[in-house]
């Protein structure tokens, strides 16, 4: 009995020692080390690239420090004010003194600019109060500097310009991400509805045109990426290509071809009007319609290649299965194959609705006024009006809305289901 | 056999198929089922067997001939409308049901009533030994289990015809020779007919009550296994069903069902001449290795040849021995491990025997078939 024991391999103590132990922990430490310079250049060039900047707009759309660094010191005195009547006569004084160093010192502009935000119309009282007071002595704006104030811009005497200054003078504010949502503060604190809604209606549609292209490239794409995942290697490979074909031409490009066939005097009108089917050219550039159109074709690869990597993989035998089981086709194909190319069908439509509620090209292209998007608005304040806070506020509550709908996705389908090969 | 006979459940009258215009993949098949009866399309791939089972099926057209189930057409029947269960190579369990939707989804489509569906399901689970698995995706069975589910699915709407397609092809040794034990036991016990096709010929020869040996499109034999193993009708099949020995000769003459043939370098030996052979001819002298006998033996012998013996494999319950002829060709015997089995050295010459009843003489085909894995 004892021989067989010793015999059989099998059976001896499998516990280590502890050099073992401390060579095998070693081991996998090493490992370990090896994997991760490995994606140490792109770790650090997505920290750079995409973390950051990110960061730094959600950190941007509420942090608004100029004002509060051009005029401290009024802000200071400002903070004793009931917000109710004129405030004190020390705080018009010491906002006088301020703004006639700042008019010496050439940045009342961006004061006005930034008081202008928030009750619009007051930039030229700031700047025409700030050419008045530049030749002023500091020792009469300090013996009268209320009188002179009101006398330059009777503005001054109204309190909510000052109620304007001393929003402008918090550094962090929730106020861009009001605007972003089309509300604003109250005179008595609470937050109210504005009269014209732009930013809610903009995201309203954002998302209505998003979801119509996601419809419309599935529509497209699903049987197409059926066909092809049934035929022979060699024509699926050959379909492919041309399903590819947009990744080599130039997105700006194909844009423009939609332009060259939709304008009035473009290829569509003149093959309808040669037909007979309409009299007046119709209007297609420039609205709603030709962003949709044009994104649904510049985004269809995005919702064909998951189906198709998806789809290939689903083993023709199912479908013969279900019918010789006496399914008839459809019910076989609804019951059976849809369910099994889900992944690939969810993968493909939340590829091309997040992709297309952040579009900004083609709707800035071929959209008009009509056919804006969320990310034309957001560029519209970075480039022209400068309000680079509350476009980082319209930006952030982008991302958030993406998360949020993200979210929902995981709760009814699940991301486990997304599969893109 | 007449279409008007009682018997005949399923036929094929010269059914052909071609899926490029050009060439035929089958060519003619004919064949009468009887209900009940385990049929075995077998043959090596790419032979036409997957093709028919397919037509049968539904799932290709037929290119001409007919195809009828108790004497109607079946040709143009759409497939779901033929009510044949079928089982598949890589089981196609839908992944996104459970196992008990899976047998459920037949029922459900014929309308069944939810209480109904679940007392056939709980028995044919049963039936299958897999009672306490309903509940699981076919993600969390073994291949055994999946095979198992396959095979209820298929009988679970009672169809009168099952076909299975390489079912076991995808199990392990010891887990096909349990399923075929299965498959064997379910069909005697609930008498469905089934056409069954695999290239496994152990397989085939276990479970089949015919077996229709196929090669490039054509059906080269039709008969029961042992019918199959003895009698070979032509070459591809003494080659393809099991192991076997081929010497080539000259057909002196024929008499009397017999033929004396004269092998280069060895003299004369006497087999049972197949069909086709003449006189004159050249012709292969088949041997299964297990027929032929090393000098000395108490076996009776009609044939002898002398072979110069050049390895000895030892297999364990048998030892194969390694001969080599003058015209170079290889012989196998097959000597059961026992006291009796002789000791040689490389070099030494044996003296091989057997029975003229254990050796057929076909006619030397030009392309003899390749051995087949």
């Amino acid at each position: 009995m004892a021989d067989t024991m010793a015999a059989n391999p099998g059976k001896r103590d499998s516990g280590l020692a502890s050099e073992d132990a401390r060579n095998a922990a070693k081991e996998v430490r090493a490992r370990r080390m090896r994997a991760f310079l490995f994606v140490v250049p792109l770790l650090v060039f997505i920290t750079f690239a995409f973390v950051a900047p990110i960061a730094t707009m959600l950190f941007r759309s509420a942090y608004n420090p100029t004002v509060a660094e051009l005029v401290p010191a009024s802000l200071d005195t400002l903070k004793e004010w009931d917000g109710v009547d004129r405030p004190s006569d020390a705080a018009l004084t010491q906002f006088a003194i301020d703004l006639k160093r700042l008019a010496n010192d050439r940045t009342s502009g961006r004061l006005a600019e930034e008081i202008n935000r928030f009750m619009p119309g007051t930039s030229s009282v700031v700047k025409s109060t700030a050419r008045k007071l530049r030749r002023v002595e500091d020792a009469e704006l300090q013996q009268s500097g209320v009188d002179l104030l009101i006398e330059a811009n009777e503005a001054w005497a109204n309190p909510q310009v000052w109620r304007a200054l001393q929003e402008a003078g918090r550094t962090y504010t929730s106020s861009y991400y009001l605007t972003a949502l089309d509300l604003e503060t109250a005179p008595d604190g609470t937050i109210q509805q504005r009269d014209t809604k732009i930013y809610l209606k903009l995201y309203g549609k954002t998302l209505w045109m998003a979801l119509i292209i996601t419809v419309l490239t599935l529509i497209l794409g699903y049987p197409l990426a059926f066909y092809m995942a049934h035929s022979s290697t060699a024509r699926a490979n050959f379909l492919m290509v041309f399903v590819l074909l947009p990744f080599w031409t130039s997105l700006l490009v194909r844009t423009t071809a939609w332009i060259a066939l939709l304008q009035t005097n473009g290829v569509v009108n003149s093959t309808l009007i040669a037909l007979g089917l309409t009299r007046d050219p119709l209007e297609m550039l420039y609205t709603q319609f030709s962003t949709i159109i044009a994104m649904t074709h510049i985004l269809l690869p995005f919702m064909i290649l998951p189906l198709y990597s998806v789809m290939r993989g689903i083993d023709p035998s199912y479908m013969r299965a279900a019918m010789s089981m006496g399914s008839r086709p459809i019910p076989a194909f609804l019951r059976i194959y849809l369910p099994m190319s889900l992944p690939g069908l969810s993968a493909g439509a939340l590829l091309v609705f997040i992709i297309s509620v952040g579009y900004y090209i083609t709707p800035a292209l071929v959209g008009g006024t009509d056919g804006q998007m969320i990310s034309n608005i957001i560029a519209f304040h970075m480039q022209q009006s400068n309000n680079w806070e509350l476009a980082a506020a319209l930006g952030s509550l982008l991302l958030f809305l993406i998360i949020a709908l993200y979210w929902l996705y995981d709760r009814f389908v699940g991301a486990g289901n997304i599969k893109l090969g | 056999m007449l279409k008007t006979q009682d018997s005949v459940f399923l036929e094929f009258d010269n059914v052909k198929k071609s899926y490029d215009q050009k060439n035929l993949v089958v060519k003619g098949f004919n064949i009468a089922v009887e209900q009940g009866e385990f049929i075995t399309l077998l043959g090596p791939s790419g032979s036409g067997k997957t093709t028919v089972l397919m037509m049968l099926a539904g799932f290709e057209s037929v290119t001409s001939g007919t195809i009828s189930i108790r004497g109607n057409s079946i040709n143009r029947t759409a497939p779901y409308k033929r009510n044949i269960g079928m089982v598949f190579q890589n089981y196609a369990l839908f992944p996104h049901m459970t196992v008990a939707e899976n047998l459920g989804y037949p029922l459900s489509v014929r309308g069944m009533n939810k209480t109904a569906q679940r007392d056939r399901i709980a028995e044919y689970l049963k039936l299958v030994e897999l009672d306490a698995f309903g509940d699981r995706y076919p993600g969390q069975l073994s291949g055994g289990q999946r095979q198992r589910v396959a095979l209820a699915r298929a009988m679970i709407f009672e169809p009168t015809l099952i076909l299975m397609d390489e079912p076991l092809g995808a199990l392990d040794k010891k887990l096909r020779e349990q399923m075929q034990y299965e498959i064997t036991r379910l069909h005697e016990q609930l008498g469905f007919t089934v056409i069954y096709v695999t290239h496994d010929q152990t397989e085939a020869l276990s479970m089949s009550n015919r077996i229709a040996v196929f090669n490039d499109g054509i059906v080269q034999q039709c008969a029961p296994p042992a019918e199959l193993y003895e009698r070979p009708a032509n070459a591809f099949v003494a080659e393809f069903i099991g192991e076997n020995n081929f010497i080539k000769g000259k057909v002196d003459r024929i008499e009397g069902g017999r033929a004396v043939v004269s092998i280069p370098g060895e003299g004369t030996i006497v087999a049972e001449a197949a069909g086709g052979l003449v006189e004159g001819a050249n012709s292969v002298v088949s041997i299964r290795p297990e027929k032929l006998f090393i000098h000395p033996t108490t076996h009776d012998h009609d044939n002898e040849i002398e072979a110069k013996f050049i390895a000895r494999i030892y297999v364990g319950d048998f030892i194969r021995y390694y001969f080599r002829l003058a015209d170079g060709s290889e012989i196998v015997v097959k000597v059961l491990n026992d006291l009796s089995a002789p000791e040689f050295s490389e070099g030494d010459t044996g003296r091989l025997q057997w029975l003229i009843s254990d050796s057929i003489a076909f006619p030397d085909q030009a392309e003899m078939p390749e051995t087949m894995g």
